[in-house]
């Protein structure tokens, strides 16, 4: 076991210290495809944290999301860069934990709806205010590159994976393996459920909001409508169970493909990316209902049946 | 009172709305994300025969209720019975459902957008004042307030006193117990179902008359049509009535005295509220 994690280590290490020469490669093209990546990969990573083991289906994504950005936007004129990330986080937990302790006591459609539609209630409610203070965008002005922005998203995405495997040793973790089997079980046996939930959802929240907070400095000008776009928490859903939820990995999976098709879908038609992602959600309920990771792993036990029998 | 009036109106044709919802939910067990994308499609009818042959909303409602029954009709044995047989628990086939029918939602707005474009679309009809205690208010939305008015209680008198309501309102109680004293559940649900739609399918209809809808704005309604539903308790006829009339009132309360920016923000406000202190609904009793 100890050996297998070793190797796995050293796989990610060397996976991540490619991924990170990336910028040398001097193609602005592929560096924004990387940030694209790198950034789906720690929002749908963090995502599948909470919503994998719990089958419950957050739709905040791009509410947290929403809420980072608006902290570098606002806080870059009061305070040093370096500390926005870090405010960002902690208030993407504190509205995580007032959200779930709403919404995470009852059954999984009360929190489905609350989610989907907490980014336009965020949104509402940030106009009205801009209405009253007459201000309408902030300009996010910094010497922050590309690059710098990838680099931290990488580090943010080692920090969400070590995280999870952290958690899916530890005690909280085994609560939520139980939660997702049989909540009813889970609570006989002792555990707080809604402590569980909650706190994992926070986790999930905190890494949302500061995604938004590093990639502020790429918007430039930061209004609502930008920052609190409905299509990223689909988005997310979409390539976390397109990879598959069981794994830790899985997200990841699902991210590389998706990035590069919606790009492509994009690009050429632009005004289809709703079609798109309508036709996903098909796809995973009808045809992959556990991903790929589900298709990997299936594939490979066949091949090992007949490994056995032959 | 002019206030309460206009959002009086306002909530009755959310009831309708709302009503379509909570058949879905409450009786065959699907909870319907796509269930706005089939206001605006009725909306769209509506838009469409009024602008290009002059043919009244009031009447387009008798095209629109059989076609969008027909249709969620077949959207429940195709798409949605295989994830009711598949699914092992009420969690799993929640789950499935929501995704599924996010599906369906995307899938019909790309394709309305593809077809009919971006566009907003509304129209004039009965767009008259009337005078009613001493203020004015427009005939459209206190017609589209009648209609809702009757076709509600329509479903409640149904729902209660017909052979065919009472075996609904058995399933909506316990669908495993009501196989047992010989109701066939799935055709009835699928029935349910399609009658959800095509009550929702009728609400847009009616609001498209003094309501401006787009491609797009479906999901809107799908949260209001949810808030109401969860307000007024899954499977609760008379919950849903008296919540959809609050939101109504609430909402035209806050777009007349704050911001009409925030609507949404409004139906949150009582959303919150209802989950921290009386999840079960209005009128629903705690622990079933």
């Amino acid at each position: 076991m100890i050996r297998a994690d070793g190797r796995t280590l050293a796989l990610v290490a060397l996976v991540l210290a490619v991924a990170a020469c990336l910028p040398l490669t001097g193609s602005a093209y592929w560096l924004s495809l990387g940030i694209s990546i790198a950034m789906y990969t720690v929002l749908t990573t963090s995502w599948a944290l909470f919503s994998g083991p719990t089958h419950y289906i957050s739709l905040a994504t791009a509410a947290f999301f929403g809420v980072g950005s608006y902290t570098t936007g606002i806080g870059i004129e009061y305070l040093p860069y370096w500390a926005l990330p870090p405010i960002a986080g902690v208030l993407g937990a504190v509205m995580a934990a007032l959200v779930g302790l709403a919404t995470l006591r009852l059954s999984g459609v009360y929190f489905v709806i609350f989610t989907l539609g907490l980014a336009e209630l965020v949104r509402q409610v940030i106009i009205w205010f801009q209405n009253i203070s007459g201000q309408k965008g902030i300009y996010v002005l910094t010497k922050i590159t590309e690059a710098q922005i990838f680099w931290q998203l990488l580090g943010l995405a080692a920090l969400v994976y070590a995280a999870g495997w952290a958690i899916g040793r530890s005690r909280l973790g085994f609560a939520l393996r139980i939660i997702g089997d049989d909540e009813e079980v889970a609570r006989h046996s002792g555990i707080n459920t809604a402590r569980a939930k909650v706190a994992l959802f926070m986790v999930s929240g905190a890494a949302a909001a500061v995604v938004g907070a590093v990639l502020a400095p790429r918007f430039v000008y930061i209004e609502p409508s930008t920052a609190f776009t409905p299509m990223l928490s689909f988005q997310v859903v979409i390539m976390a169970l397109l990879g598959g939820t069981g794994r830790l990995w899985g997200p990841l999976v699902g991210v590389i493909p998706f990035t590069f098709l919606w790009e492509a879908i994009s690009a050429s038609f632009p005004n289809q990316t709703t079609l798109l992602l309508g036709v996903s959600f098909l796809v995973i309920v009808y045809l992959l209902p556990r991903g790929f990771v589900g298709l990997i792993e299936g594939t490979r036990r066949r091949m090992r049946a007949r490994e056995a029998f032959a | 009172m002019d206030i309460l009036i206009t959002g009086l109106f306002l909530g009755g044709t959310y009831a309708l709305i709302a009503m379509g919802l909570n058949l879905q939910y409450g009786i065959a067990r699907i909870m319907n994300l796509a269930n706005g994308e089939m206001i605006v499609v009725g909306g769209f009818s509506a838009f469409w025969l009024y602008s290009s042959a002059q043919v009244s909303p009031l009447l387009t409602v008798f095209l629109v209720a059989p076609v969008a029954f027909l249709l969620n009709w077949l959207i429940y044995w195709i798409m949605l019975r295989p994830l009711v047989k598949r699914a092992k628990s009420r969690g799993q086939l929640e789950v499935d459902a929501i995704l599924a029918t996010f599906g369906l939602a995307f899938v019909s707005v790309g394709i309305m957008l593809a077809v009919f474009g971006g566009d907003y679309f509304s129209y004039s009809y009965l767009a008259r004042p009337i005078r009613l205690l001493g203020d004015t208010y427009a005939l459209n939305r206190a017609t589209a307030f009648l209609a809702a008015v009757l076709i509600c209680a329509a479903i409640y008198l149904w729902l209660n006193y017909s052979r065919p309501g009472m075996s609904i309102r058995a399933i909506a109680v316990s669908p495993e117990s009501a196989r047992l004293v010989g109701i066939d559940v799935p055709k009835l649900a699928a029935l349910t179902f399609a009658l959800g739609g095509a009550v929702t399918a009728t609400g847009g209809a009616l609001i498209s008359m003094f309501f401006t809808l787009d491609a797009s704005t479906g999901v809107i309604f799908t949260l209001k049509a949810l808030v109401i539903v969860i307000m007024g308790g899954v499977g609760d006829v008379r919950g849903t009535i008296v919540a959809a009339l609050l939101l109504g009132v609430l909402e035209t309360f806050v777009a007349a005295v704050i911001d009409p920016g925030l609507t949404l923000a409004a139906a949150y406000l009582l959303f919150i509220v209802i989950l921290l202190f009386r999840p079960q609904g209005l009128f629903g009793r705690r622990g079933t």
